[in-house]
């Protein structure tokens, strides 16, 4: 058609911190079809773990995402565990669920932050992200480091946390929720953010799960599908019940990710009132032999590691799949039809993580 | 120094460009901005458009695809400009130095003024290196 536009989005783009390109054809200024371009980012991670020691691969699956390193981490260690009969001691357990949930809520701090962001509320992006330094300040103070915090090892957790360090997260967490209590109700009720978020980047139940959608997305449209039922760590003595919403657009997984923020806060006490005493590494013997599935839930969604070695001590293949490469077909099937003022908040609603999903 | 350069000092406007970093240096550069770091203190804004900005704050090792990306930012940004690269990987390649897909560090596609080690470096440490880059730029 002679009066359709071809607009590139990205890969350098403001509310995108990191590169995809999508080729958006509008016709006047509603989207007619979305192509994703990838491969800004792309490292070959795969590859280099089939050349590094399984027990240096850690460090580098850690390196497929900075958001959510310790559950990259938490997926390759258990992983490996299986492949040589360990288990990990009960308070390892309890410590890797403590990080992954401090995990999952600074990366959902940081996306309702990147959120209001995206539809002009930066105000709220900087309250958000005000309180995401508070939690960071636990990694920093429980394991030396912001980022990438390096405390899950191969049959256990390489750091322990001391009981006033347990306090000061429970302290920490009452000043999270408080704060959350602030910030929280303007991204839900808050009139000019509905006008931009109900209804806007809509699938319906089916679509989500023919197109293979994963984790918030998924549950935003009422599948209560979460990793975390399998129970690994310590889950399974947690009572953990997944977070869903019904109705599939933007504003259903703000909402998801905005329950389970509380859930995370919830997680975590529950975690530290229940925290054994004993050792946190079990010592590993011998070599990983045969073939095994991991699956963890990611922030974004079900996060799956396959590693299949044959005794060495480098593994024969690992491939990572990870929930934003599930996410982008929903997101191709949530663009047409919108405006393209909504592209960025429909973009950000799946929370894209592009140096996960091109490793 | 003229009032151009003193105007440019106290008000440089960065970009920021991903060229294949794990998104820790990515974040860490977006916490600067925050009420917690707060670089907006110095007059430092982070824009979106290259023909605005003053400083290109480059993470993550290069690959092909993202280097041509970065060197039409980089060639689309107005003289003078000063460019800092942020984190192991952006230095050397850091973890990946190895890999297929990597170019090893970003100094081979655009000329590097400052270098920021680290992994992932800390706020402070990319305040401290957007700072000096500053320096350079005024002795341009």
């Amino acid at each position: 058609m002679s009066n359709r536009t071809v607009i590139p989005f990205g890969p350098q783009h403001p509310v995108l911190p990191e590169p995809i390109q999508l080729k958006l054809e509008l016709q006047d200024e509603t989207v007619v079809s979305a192509v994703p371009h990838i491969g800004y980012v792309h490292r070959g991670i795969e590859k280099a773990a089939e050349r590094m020691e399984y027990t240096q691969n850690v460090f580098l699956v850690e390196r497929v995402c900075g958001i959510c390193s310790f559950i990259h981490a938490l997926c390759y260690c258990q992983g490996i565990e299986q492949l040589q009969n360990i288990e990990a001691p009960p308070r390892a357990k309890y410590l890797r669920v403590i990080w992954s949930e401090l995990h999952r809520l600074h990366s959902h701090h940081l996306w309702l932050g990147l959120f209001a962001d995206a539809f002009g509320y930066e105000s709220l992006f900087m309250q958000f992200w005000r309180n995401r330094e508070m939690l960071m300040d636990i990694f920093d103070k429980t394991a030396g480091s912001r980022v990438i915090i390096s405390t899950c090892a191969i049959g256990g957790t390489r750091r322990d946390i001391s009981d006033a360090h347990l306090q000061e997260i429970l302290d920490t967490l009452d000043e999270v929720n408080k704060q959350l209590d602030k910030s929280i109700p303007v991204i839900l009720n808050d009139y000019s953010v509905r006008k931009r978020t109900v209804g806007i980047g809509k699938i319906t139940r089916e679509q989500a799960l023919e197109l293979g959608a994963a984790g918030p997305v998924l549950r935003a449209n009422g599948v209560a599908q979460d990793m975390r039922q399998l129970g690994y760590a310590a889950y399974g003595e947690l009572g953990f019940e997944p977070v869903t919403e019904n109705d599939g657009d933007c504003y259903a997984r703000a909402k998801v990710r905005a329950r389970e923020c509380y859930q995370s806060v919830d997680l975590v006490r529950k975690a530290i009132r229940q925290l054994p005493d004993g050792e946190i590494l079990t010592k590993p013997k011998g070599r990983p032999k045969g073939r095994v599935i991991s699956r963890v839930e990611q922030p974004r969604g079900e996060l799956l590691y396959f590693l299949a070695a044959d005794g060495t001590n480098r593994l024969d293949r690992l491939r990572i799949r990870t929930p934003t490469f599930a996410n982008v077909p929903p997101l191709v099937a949530m663009l047409p039809g919108c405006e393209l003022a909504d592209v960025p908040v429909i973009v950000l609603s799946i929370d894209p993580c592009i140096s996960c999903t091109e490793r | 120094m003229n009032i151009l350069q003193k105007s440019r000092a106290k008000s440089p406007w960065i970009l920021h460009y991903d060229a294949g970093a794990c998104n820790g240096c990515d974040i860490e550069i977006l916490a600067c901005l925050t009420p917690v770091y707060d670089i907006e203190r110095f007059g430092m804004v982070n824009v979106g458009n290259p023909k605005h900005a003053d400083v290109l704050l480059v993470t993550g090792t290069c690959n092909k695809r993202s280097a041509r990306v970065l060197k039409n930012l980089y060639d689309q940004m107005p003289d003078p400009k000063v460019v800092v690269a942020v984190g192991a990987c952006a230095l050397s390649g850091g973890i990946f130095h190895e890999c297929y897909n990597v170019l090893q560090g970003v100094d081979g596609t655009v000329p590097v003024d400052v270098y920021v080690p680290g992994c992932a470096p800390r706020p402070e440490a990319i305040m401290e290196g957007v700072m000096m880059a500053l320096e350079k730029m005024n002795k341009r």
